[in-house]
């Protein structure tokens, strides 16, 4: 029987492009290395996560829409999506997939490869927060709610800052604000905890195209 | 009993969360327990930063774990985002041997190194499992009876690792102690649901439609405090009660933290466990109790499964 490999050969019905290529490619690295990773292949299509996801009504592609159009080779168009950046990481769908695919965890790979792809919807800047913790992270060791919120809005919206002022007064006025940031006394060996992690990060091993069929590809849904 | 606890307050618990960082500290001292502050802690990762690069977001979070060895004792995270990044960081070393070398190799740069040999805890479980409820009730000095707490469990603390060992989808812990100390916690149906973390500060609309959600809950179930066990619910959700326009609440409902509670049945003062960092403070008061009645009265447990 002939197996269609879709990284291969010439542009046939359901082939991906180059740049979906990459992104796949990528995307496999990353789930390589989540518990249960490979378990993609067992969703049922049930729609429980989508059910137990108390953001889904606000999410263009569902998280069961997520599994179907990895599954479908549409990995640009969920990056593209606003779900990723939607999910709370409430860990609900998690819990309860019958088929126990850690749909968080994925979400969170999603996350990583379009933060590296520089893939974000416009107007959903969450991707600036998460960058701006890490940067806070590493020049104090700990995070600084203040000089978070604040460098986030001016990148993203400064009239957010404008919008928050009740919160923000309130907090302050309770003694909840503080003005200037802790650091860390051994910042130095934080620092270079963080420069030896940073190399594992960067890809390792290119995964082969056989391995994208099989993990995760088109062979799974039957084709 | 003395028994001593490695406390990693987390960022929050230094701002945002000053009333769960005092509580705390005024429970543990008033029941004897030591909390030593692990000693110049960093960040613990948490959620934001695992969507940027993974292997660091263990690392920085296992450097945590490796100066707590140095003591030994267990590592109580208050934070339910920093209970969940020390503990998957735990759980994800011992189950992924690739994972656990590199961030040994890292570890080991800062001159390092984790045997996990230390435990992550969540203070609601320490409370359940160390000190106990009878011990609690034995300890109680003034009366909650006033309260009728909404109590607030969220997400990371019952998923995907429960901290308590009970159902994930129905806990029932607060209510059973908080019945216990004579308070009269109401049925709260939500009180799994996600409250919208850090969507407070990226998308407010859905975060804001989230915690109100919880809000007008407790509000119908004629809650008049809720409990959380995490800073950043709580200030969630206690950001609700300064929401104007039609956007806002019904009504305003204080938002307090267990250990609060906890803190005033056991005799620490409002101060003591921080009470003048609510935005809105509880109308409930907690006299002292005569050492009459109610403390052989059955526990009863409230809230039934719903159909
Ligand atoms: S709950 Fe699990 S099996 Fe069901 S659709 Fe979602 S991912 Fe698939
Ligand atoms: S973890 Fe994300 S996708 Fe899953 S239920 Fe929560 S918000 Fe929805």
């Amino acid at each position: 029987m002939k197996t269609l490999d879709p990284l291969a050969g010439p542009i046939a019905p359901g082939v991906l492009s180059k740049t979906e290529q990459e992104l796949r490619t990528a995307f496999l690295e990353e789930i390589d290395r989540i518990p249960g990773g490979a378990r993609l292949n067992q969703c049922i299509q049930c729609g429980t996560c989508t059910a137990s996801c108390p953001v889904s009504h606000a999410m263009d592609v569902t998280p069961r829409q997520v599994i179907a159009m990895f599954r479908a080779g549409a990995i640009e168009e969920l990056l593209e999506s606003r779900t990723i950046w939607l999910c709370a990481s409430c860990y609900h769908c998690t819990l309860r997939c019958p088929a126990q695919i850690h749909i968080t965890d994925l979400i969170y790979a999603l996350k990583r490869i379009a933060i590296e792809e520089g893939i974000f919807p416009a107007r959903f800047p969450v991707h600036v927060m998460s960058e701006t913790f890490t940067k806070n992270v590493k020049r104090y060791g700990r995070n600084y709610e203040v000089g978070l919120l604040l460098r986030y809005f001016l990148r993203t919206k400064p009239l957010g800052l404008f919008a928050q002022r009740r919160a923000g007064y309130a907090l302050w006025r309770h003694g909840r604000i503080k003005l200037r940031p802790d650091k860390i006394k051994d910042i130095d060996q934080l620092r270079k905890i963080i420069a030896k992690a940073e190399t594992f990060d960067l890809p390792q091993e290119k995964v082969t195209s056989e391995k994208v069929t099989a993990a995760v590809g088109y062979e799974s849904i039957g084709r | 009993m003395d028994t001593r606890y490695t406390y990693y307050p987390g960022c929050s618990l230094h701002a945002t969360g000053i009333a769960y960082d005092k509580s705390m500290r005024a429970v543990f001292k008033k029941l004897g327990s030591e909390l030593a502050e692990l000693e110049d802690w960093n960040c613990c990762g948490a959620t934001a930063y695992m969507s940027v690069q993974k292997t660091v977001a263990f690392a920085v979070s296992a450097r945590n774990l490796a100066i707590a060895e140095r003591t030994g004792d267990d590592v109580v995270a208050p934070c339910s985002a920093c209970y969940y990044a020390l503990k998957h960081t735990r759980v994800g070393m011992e189950e992924d041997a690739e994972l656990r070398a590199q961030v040994e190799e890292a570890l080991a740069a800062g001159g390092l190194e984790a045997d996990l040999s230390v435990e992550v805890r969540h203070p609601l479980e320490v409370l359940l499992n160390d000190i106990g409820i009878p011990r609690l009730v034995a300890e109680q000095t003034h009366s909650l009876e006033e309260f009728r707490p909404a109590c607030y469990y969220g997400c990371q603390i019952v998923r995907p690792f429960g901290a308590v060992d009970e159902d994930p989808e129905l806990p029932m812990s607060m209510e059973t102690l908080f019945t216990a100390l004579g308070a009269r916690p109401v049925e709260y149906p939500p009180k799994v649901r996600c409250c919208g973390g850090m969507l407070v500060a990226t998308m407010p609309q859905v975060a804001t439609e989230l915690s109100m959600d919880l809000v007008d809950w407790a509000i119908a179930r004629e809650a008049n405090c809720i409990v959380t066990v995490c800073p950043l619910c709580q200030s969630n959700l206690d950001l609700i009660n300064v929401t104007k326009g039609s956007n806002g609440p019904t009504h305003q409902i204080p938002v307090l933290y267990f250990t609060q509670l906890i803190g005033l049945a056991i005799g620490c003062t409002p101060e003591e466990v921080g009470m003048e960092h609510a935005l809105i403070p509880p109308d409930a008061k907690a006299p002292p109790v005569g050492v009459s009645s109610r403390h052989d009265a059955p526990v009863t447990i409230v809230g039934t499964r719903e159909a």
